[in-house]
């Protein structure tokens, strides 16, 4: 390993920006985190970065690295190339603010448009429910979601084709499948991931469940059955001549 | 006054951690207007790290176990100078807030008849921690979001309170200013919750985010309220060592709780060399009945790693010291050695400890199922914090309410792990109900302009002075390696009395840091905002671990190496003097009524 290295990093805001080069210290073990870090204590105190936990678990460092979507806190040194500047640079799927912090707050409203949770009555007397290990490690598997958002910044729906306003992208996809999936949830989504939410923009791509720092299966575990789901509710043959016979 | 973007809320919440979500949610519930105010982006505050579970006498796991023996062991955990009401209102009250966590969809960790399941943490008697594998803390405070975000709350992100502004003797609001643009706002409310969480970053290596400043303890100390219990911090036991970079980085309890063992460097189990006579009864003295234990037999007793944190760390430091320390000056913590008791060990192993098995492999290249970890000692908590009354968690400042770790009373002089968790929703849920209660009782308060002003002025000022002057970073590391020698583990009267004329010289250099650039997410801006919370707090816990004079719980003085039973019935508060100066008074600790001295007898 070299003893300093060049990060070569976005400097500027919505109207616009530039890279500059910060040559800084390099040692064994450090993350880019560590790295931003130091040219910020160093030579650019007003460098903007979101950052809290540095160990993976708040989902808050994202950028992209080498023009990789990462975690800056979990992206060790000896995995990138030293002998070239590397390259950090905010998620682009989202408006810049400034520097390596981008407005992630459409992920916010997102989500609040989103049914949220709604338990079956309690099974026991004193208001507690009985739900099995794997029904709820089924779950637990999108509930490890660090709201990273990483896979949102990789979704060509979103990057590319900006569909904002009519795709939830892969993360809400995924809360709305922990919901779907949860075992006492019985709220009813399917009608709004087909219209509002746009699960059907999704053409399983698979971009966000390489990225996703958590390894959650995003298109094969939470998208496709979700996908399914909505099939077997909206477009059911049985259920539809119900649902006409239930109309009148 | 110059023109602020004002907002008007009936409760305030300043904190949107676990506390501050909790507080929000049942203020709001109450039918008062809710303000939220998170320093970083929604659901990212520090309580995500908690790993281990949360403290609840369900006895779901081991029907033995009820709220008199969680008081008991919190009491006796806290070496009975808690607040011995909030002790016993938390042992009562948590299991409805675990419960109230799955109506709200919290996912737990099942039994086989498929309740919530339980698992072993140090200082608890039995099983007693509700859990998701390692990430509780996550789980707990998506929960809360996903709950909180359709109870009408307003939340403010990325927003910063700089000090809080009184009507007299109540408190009005607060002034803060908001990262992103970096603009000014003022907030006036009838009641203000502070939820903000710890004081960490007051030291060099420690497990807390850069949000663990100590802000909440600042303002309330600079709004007239007093703090208490500031000399208490708890060491974590087991903290990263190794690479520099996570140094101070959280390794989980629940690593030794699923049989995970310390040795040091000449492979011995130092933690079966010194039990403590409070403890003797309830160690195990050998190896196997320590194995058992954590492997659910209800007839073994807990191993020696499973002892309160305040002595592990002590014996770690000591294990260093005396030359029998890892390689980078830790020791060493195995879990991989369970291979010998178990089938499939590594897949049990990845399956109960999935966080640090990433962790440890992303970071450090180690397979903990297959290699020792090196850990050593981190500042992870601070038992003190703003002193509040314990039914209704408001602070000797009327209006002024605080709840979860910035409040003091619960832990005593050390808290057990996972009570932070049962903590931050007990009282986070009774500062929410307490405040919507008095702020339906209370007229508005006014809004006193040169207070903005003040505070308006005071702010930008570092833009005003050269940034070549003094960094704030570098300020902020000269004040962690201060208070880390000096006023860490291991503490002396005369090193104190260093740190507090470092302290002075540090307050000097603060007022000198300047920053460049403009107010737009200017970091080096907000460190410099941040440094005056860092020098208030360390000031507040070196001079409360000066006046106490005796080691106990997570204070250990050197010089006074034994409890002393007289201080046993005191607890020590600071509080700002009409000179701007700080005081320090012992407290006597109220006498517990004679049901909870029965119940500690009975229990203990």
């Amino acid at each position: 390993m070299p003893t300093t290295a060049t990060f070569r990093i976005w400097r500027g805001n919505a109207q616009g920006g530039k890279f500059e080069d910060y040559a800084t210290p390099v040692s064994e073990g450090m993350v880019v985190l560590d790295a931003v870090h130091q040219i910020q204590a160093d030579q650019a105190n007003d460098l903007a970065v979101r950052w809290n936990c540095k160990a993976g678990k708040c989902g808050s460092c994202s950028a992209e690295v080498n023009g990789q979507p990462r975690l800056m806190c979990m992206t060790r040194l000896n995995q990138l190339n030293l002998d070239e500047p590397v390259t950090v640079e905010p998620m682009r799927a989202f408006p810049s603010i400034k520097d390596l912090v981008t407005d992630v707050s459409w992920n916010f409203r997102v989500k609040k448009g989103i049914r949220p949770f709604k338990p079956r009555p309690p099974d026991a007397p004193d208001g507690t429910w009985r739900m099995q290990q794997a029904d709820v490690e089924r779950v637990q598997e999108f509930r490890k979601c660090i709201e990273c958002f990483l896979c949102q910044d990789v979704c060509h729906v979103l990057r590319d084709h900006k569909q904002f306003d009519g795709f939830v992208g892969p993360r809400f996809l995924t809360y709305a499948a922990a919901l779907e999936m949860h075992p006492l949830d019985e709220e009813r989504r399917a009608r709004e991931l087909k219209t509002t939410h746009g699960i059907g923009y999704c053409n399983i791509t698979k971009c966000c469940t390489k990225v996703c720092p958590e390894s959650i299966t995003i298109t094969d575990n939470a998208i496709i059955p979700l996908k399914e789901r909505v099939v077997d509710e909206l477009y059911d043959p049985t259920v539809k001549l119900l649902r006409f016979f239930r109309r009148k | 006054m110059a023109e602020y973007e004002t907002h008007e809320y009936e409760v305030l919440v300043i904190g949107a951690g676990g506390a501050g979500l909790r507080a929000a949610i049942e203020a709001a519930a109450a039918g008062v207007s809710v303000g939220l105010i998170c320093k970083s982006l929604l659901g990212k505050a520090h309580t995500v790290m908690a790993e281990g579970g949360i403290a609840a006498a369900l006895s779901n796991v081991d029907d033995r176990d009820n709220w008199k023996v969680h008081f008991t062991d919190t009491m006796r955990g806290g070496q009975y100078v808690n607040n011995w009401r909030m002790a016993e209102l938390h042992a009562k009250e948590a299991p409805d807030r675990v419960r109230e966590l799955e109506a709200w969809g919290a996912l737990f960790d099942r039994t086989d008849d498929g309740r919530i399941l339980q698992r072993n943490f140090g200082g608890h008697r039995y099983p007693r921690l509700a859990h998701v594998g390692d990430r509780t803390g996550l789980e707990m405070i998506r929960t809360l979001q996903d709950h909180g975000i359709h109870k009408g709350m307003a939340v403010h992100m990325e927003c910063t309170v700089v000090t809080l502004l009184k009507d007299g003797p109540r408190v009005a609001g607060a002034f803060a200013y908001e990262r992103e643009r970096g603009r000014f706002k003022v907030f006036r409310a009838k009641a203000v919750i502070l939820a903000t969480g710890g004081v960490g970053r007051a030291f060099k290596i420690t497990s807390n985010s850069w949000e663990g400043t100590g802000d909440g303890h600042s303002l309330a100390y600079h709004a007239g309220a007093e703090l208490m219990d500031m000399e208490f911090v708890q060491f974590h036991p087991t903290g990263m060592v190794w690479p520099p970079s996570v140094r101070g980085l959280l390794v989980t309890e629940a690593v030794r709780g699923e049989g995970g063992v310390l040795k040091n460097s000449t492979g011995r189990r130092f933690m079966f060399d010194d039990i403590p006579d409070l403890y003797r009864a309830q160690t195990a003295d050998n190896e196997d009945e320590g194995f058992r234990y954590t492997q659910g037999d209800t007839n073994a007793r807990r191993p020696p790693e499973l002892l309160t944190r305040d002595h592990v760390a002590r014996c770690i430091m000591r294990e260093v010291k005396a030359g029998r320390g890892s390689p980078h000056g830790g020791v060493f913590l195995d879990i991989s050695w369970i291979k010998a008791r178990l089938p499939n060990a590594e897949e049990h192993i990845r399956k109960k400890l999935p966080s640090m098995y990433h962790q440890f492999k992303q970071l450090a290249d180690i397979d903990i199922t297959k290699e020792p970890m090196e850990i050593g000692p981190t500042t992870h908590y601070i038992m003190g914090g703003v002193r509040v009354d314990g039914e209704s968690q408001m602070s000797t400042v009327p209006g002024l309410f605080a709840a979860g770790e910035c409040a003091a009373g619960i832990n005593g002089a050390n808290r057990l792990g996972g009570n932070s968790l049962s903590d931050l929703l007990v009282f986070g849920k009774r500062a929410g109900e307490y405040s919507a209660k008095f702020a339906r009782e209370q007229k508005p308060p006014a809004i006193d302009a040169r207070q903005v002003d003040d505070a308006a002025k005071r702010a930008v000022e570092p833009f005003e002075r050269s940034a070549g002057n003094e960094g704030p970073f570098q300020v902020q590391f000269a004040l962690q390696e201060l208070m880390q020698d000096l006023v860490g583990i291991v503490r002396s009267e005369a090193e104190m009395r260093r740190a507090l004329a470092g302290l002075e010289a540090l307050k000097q250099r603060a007022d000198r840091a300047g920053v460049a650039g403009h107010r737009e997410f200017n970091t080096g801006w907000h460190a410099a905002l941040d440094l005056r919370h860092l020098l208030t707090v360390s000031e507040a816990i070196t001079r409360s671990a000066l006046e106490r004079k005796e080691s106990r719980g997570g204070h250990f003085r050197e010089d006074y190496p034994d409890k002393d039973p007289a201080a046993g019935t005191f607890n020590i508060v600071v509080r700002k003097n009409r000179d701007g100066g700080m005081d320090v008074v012992r407290t006597p600790i109220p006498p517990m009524p004679a049901a909870l001295k029965a119940i500690i007898d009975e229990y203990k």
